[in-house]
């Protein structure tokens, strides 16, 4: 025990000087905006990309991955140990936004279910963070039922060739690869003819056109295949057996998704300081409007023990945050705070919470407006809400299956 | 369930093998039917003294395990399960603490090995009316030409039919100085202290209790510094434990409900509405506990924030208790108005215990006061 505590310790160390020497101090403290930004204009910052490259020429974009294939082989605990580290000096790992979904799921899923050719071919990228994946499962007519896809891939000899259409395809314009599920078998059972095909985007069959959302960015596109094409080494999984390896995935999405983000990238103020701020306070510093007052301390409640939960669920597992079902808890838990706060937020801010651009507002405050519209969608994509609650009831209260099946 | 260690798991095994075998709900029944006098069974209190649960925070050197309150907690969920009654928390929790806390060391000495071995009952008088307000108190002590005399009225008092001390809240008047609070172990027999059981629908046995003009000893008096809190902090936290028992037992009833009452040809959890209502009840649980643990492990470690998760765990499991304990009800229908059913007896007990110590609102209120706004 000692012995890993020393080990611990002198890892901490080699963690710090090492950031010394090859964090540019230009990016404290800056969060994602010289990567990109989230919206993902793919424009990067010099500095940025230096940082990129000498995180992950350490394989620790992706710390726990094999480092063989581009990860660091870092133990949980020797990766948290590197999380915080960043966090104290001000650094943020940008790895896993500039990969898309390549390092929160389909990683994950490739190091699962991959052979070793496709591990090799397709890791080291998503380690370097300048490949950049998307997801293609959703399309106009398969949403939640997502097994009633219809995007079909033939197998025409020397290579798979898709036609459909998927929709809501977030960063497909900017992604070079797109991992996709297919219907191989048609006169299967619905769950039982789907695959998992990982193509290049970059391809005269594929057209992607972007969708403009209620907060203003165009983050997501309808995605056209028409005679696109795929390697045969590229099909992830045994061929129809598409819908474990896709569950699987979205698993792995669940399990990012659990911790709560602030809607708004900014951070910043307490919400109840920002409230104090724009509501005023009493002499004994306690807020002016005694409803919202009240409605702020609830939220914040349910924040800790939202946060004491994750950490709980984490220490039963005892520092193998292994995907279980609790995810699903975890997600709709998630995205109340992060809905909640939001609303919250809003509300005290009053007529300067309800800015959209221009003078008359500061940029935080258009900011929270954009976080709160944007913040929306938490709760329907990776498995609405209610599909989290039919997860919850089958899974671990053993109800019975709340949806038909297909 | 937090990560516990060997002793914990095996306190925990052994409270869960006892609750089920020794304390069914059929028990809690015949003695609300019977109407035992105490508000309990004294054979109950006698295995659970055996258990060595009375004395389980109490240090060594006083007769007790000398354990903390996680571990007390695993005792107390088991028990708020099956609703067992026994003066376990009035006695051995809230008037130990309080002697642990405060006493000098021969209050200490003279009281608490018999609180530990389950012997005597003692128990803290506090509330004086309907809510719990503890920084405004209006029993006196005060200086008289034959000693210290106490007056005043306190209500809802827990096991007050049944103690053998009371531990009583009280401002010290004395001239020129201002009054400070203190409490005083006053024996519940003395001359001048008059009890009247207060039927409650938990069928437990509380007392309102006078002080006229009552003579106490110098030496009863305990120095609390000003303020009840760190007890009162221990009283939440604790019976919050028991309150998720209870809880957590109204939840298992109702998912068993769920999955076995058939209408329009299938079992009713095959209903989204009610899945769904199942799924979210069931998230907040997990939520709960993580605060009531947290809470717990906060006092066992003396930590800073342990006010603040004290306030957290006790919002938590009110209301999650509340919603729990309906629901019950509502999803058994009509068979869950029957007093032949055990329904009930969770819905009553739920409602006395989210006002015991400050309920939802006001602890809702501290926390935002300790977050500052
Ligand atoms: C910001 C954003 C990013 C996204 N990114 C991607 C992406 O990169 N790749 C991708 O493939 N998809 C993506 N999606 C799509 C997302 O996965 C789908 O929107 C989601 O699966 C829901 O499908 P739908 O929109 O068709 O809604 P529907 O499935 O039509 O649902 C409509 C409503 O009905 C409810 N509902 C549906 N079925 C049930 C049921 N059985 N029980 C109870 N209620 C039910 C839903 O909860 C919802 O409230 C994204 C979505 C958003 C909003």
């Amino acid at each position: 025990m000692s012995e890993q505590v020393r080990d611990l310790e002198s890892f901490r160390a080699e963690v710090a000087s090492w950031l010394q020497d090859n964090f540019p101090k230009t990016l404290k403290g800056q969060g994602i905006a010289p990567f990109g930004g989230v919206e993902g204009e793919v424009e990067i910052d010099p500095d940025a990309a230096l940082w990129r490259d000498r995180l992950a020429s350490r394989g620790w974009g992706t710390p726990t991955w094999p480092s063989e294939i581009g990860g660091g082989g870092l133990s949980h605990v020797e990766a948290k140990v590197l999380s915080e580290e960043m966090h104290r000096v001000g650094a943020i790992n940008p790895i896993p936004l500039l990969a898309g979904m390549g390092v929160t799921m389909v990683g994950p899923t490739i190091l699962e279910y991959g052979t070793e050719d496709q591990k090799r071919r397709h890791i080291p990228g998503i380690c370097s963070g300048k490949i950049r994946w998307c997801l293609g499962y959703s399309e106009p007519n398969a949403g939640s039922d997502l097994a009633s896809l219809a995007t079909k891939a033939e197998d025409n000899g020397d290579f798979w060739l898709i036609n459909g259409q998927k929709v809501w395809t977030s960063g497909a314009d900017i992604s070079q690869w797109c991992g996709a599920l297919v219907r191989t078998d048609p006169s299967a059972k619905k769950r039982d003819g789907i695959s998992f095909l990982m193509l290049k985007m970059d391809q005269p069959g594929v057209e992607t056109r972007p969708i403009k959302l209620i907060a203003g960015a165009s983050p997501f596109c309808e995605t056209f295949f028409n005679d696109a094409r795929a390697e045969k080494g590229d099909l992830l999984g045994a061929l129809n057996d598409g819908w474990s390896v896709g569950k699987r995935l979205l698993q792995h999405e669940r399990a990012s998704q659990t911790g709560a983000r602030p809607t708004s990238n900014k951070v910043g103020l307490t919400l109840q300081d920002l409230a104090k701020q724009y509501v005023g306070e009493d002499e004994e510093g306690k807020l002016l409007d005694s409803d919202l007052r009240t409605r702020i301390a609830s939220h914040l409640m349910h924040t800790k023990a939202h946060g004491l939960t994750v950490a709980r669920i984490a220490a039963e597992a005892k520092g193998n945050p292994e995907v279980s079902a609790a995810a699903s808890i975890l997600k709709n838990s998630a995205t109340r705070v992060s809905q909640e706060r939001a609303e919250l937020a809003l509300e005290a801010m009053g007529h300067q919470g309800i800015g959209w651009e221009g003078d008359g507002f500061t940029e935080d405050e258009i900011e929270h407006v954009r976080g709160w519209l944007s913040g929306k969608a938490i709760s329907i994509y990776g498995g609405s809400f209610e599909i989290q609650n039919n997860i919850i009831a089958k899974n671990i209260l053993g109800l019975p299956e709340m949806t038909q099946k297909g | 369930m937090a990560a516990l260690n060997e002793e914990q798991q095996m306190i925990k095994d052994q409270a869960t093998a006892w609750v089920k075998a020794q304390a069914p709900v059929s028990k809690f029944r015949a003695m609300r039917d019977q109407e035992a006098p105490l508000g309990f069974f004294p054979d109950t209190w006698t295995a659970m003294t055996e258990l060595g649960w009375s004395g389980l925070v109490i240090p060594e050197a006083y007769g007790g395990a000398g354990l903390g309150y996680q571990t007390l907690g695993l005792v107390l969920e088991q028990l708020g399960r099956n609703l067992v009654a026994s003066p376990l928390f009035a006695s051995s929790v809230v008037g130990a603490a309080a002697l642990m806390t405060w006493g000098s060391d021969a209050q200490k000495q003279s009281v608490l090995p018999s609180i530990a071995n389950g012997s005597r009952w003692v128990v803290l008088a506090l509330d004086e009316g309907p809510r719990f307000n503890p920084t405004s108190i209006t029993t006196r002590l005060e200086k008289s030409e034959q000693g210290w005399v106490l007056s005043g009225h306190k209500t809802f008092v827990m096991e007050g039919m049944a103690a053998h001390d009371l531990l009583v809240a009280a401002e010290v008047v004395q001239p020129g100085l201002e009054p400070e609070l203190c409490l005083v172990l006053v024996d519940a027999d003395i001359a001048g202290l008059s009890r009247v059981p207060m039927k409650t629908m938990d069928a437990r046995g509380y007392a309102n209790i006078s002080f006229d003009q009552v003579l106490v000893e110098s030496d009863a008096i305990l120095d609390i510094q000003g303020s009840l809190q760190t007890v009162t902090d221990i009283a939440a936290a604790t019976i919050a434990s028991e309150m998720l028992g209870t809880a957590a037992a109204a939840f298992d009833m109702t998912l068993d409900y769920l999955k076995t009452r058939k209408q329009f040809g299938q079992v009713i959890g095959g209903f989204q509405a009610l899945g769904h209502r199942a799924a979210s009840l069931y998230s907040e649980m997990e939520l709960t506990r993580s605060c009531v643990e947290a809470a717990l492990v906060a006092l066992d470690q003396s930590s800073e924030n342990s006010s603040e998760l004290v306030a957290l765990s006790k919002t938590k499991v009110s209301e999650f208790l509340h919603e729990m304990s309906g629901q019950l009800i509502q999803i058994h229908g009509g068979i869950g108005m029957t007093d032949d059913f055990d329904a009930g007896f969770y819905l009553k007990r739920a409602r006395v215990l989210e006002s015991a110590y400050g309920n939802a609102a006001y602890h809702r209120d501290r926390y935002a006061s300790i977050l500052g706004f």
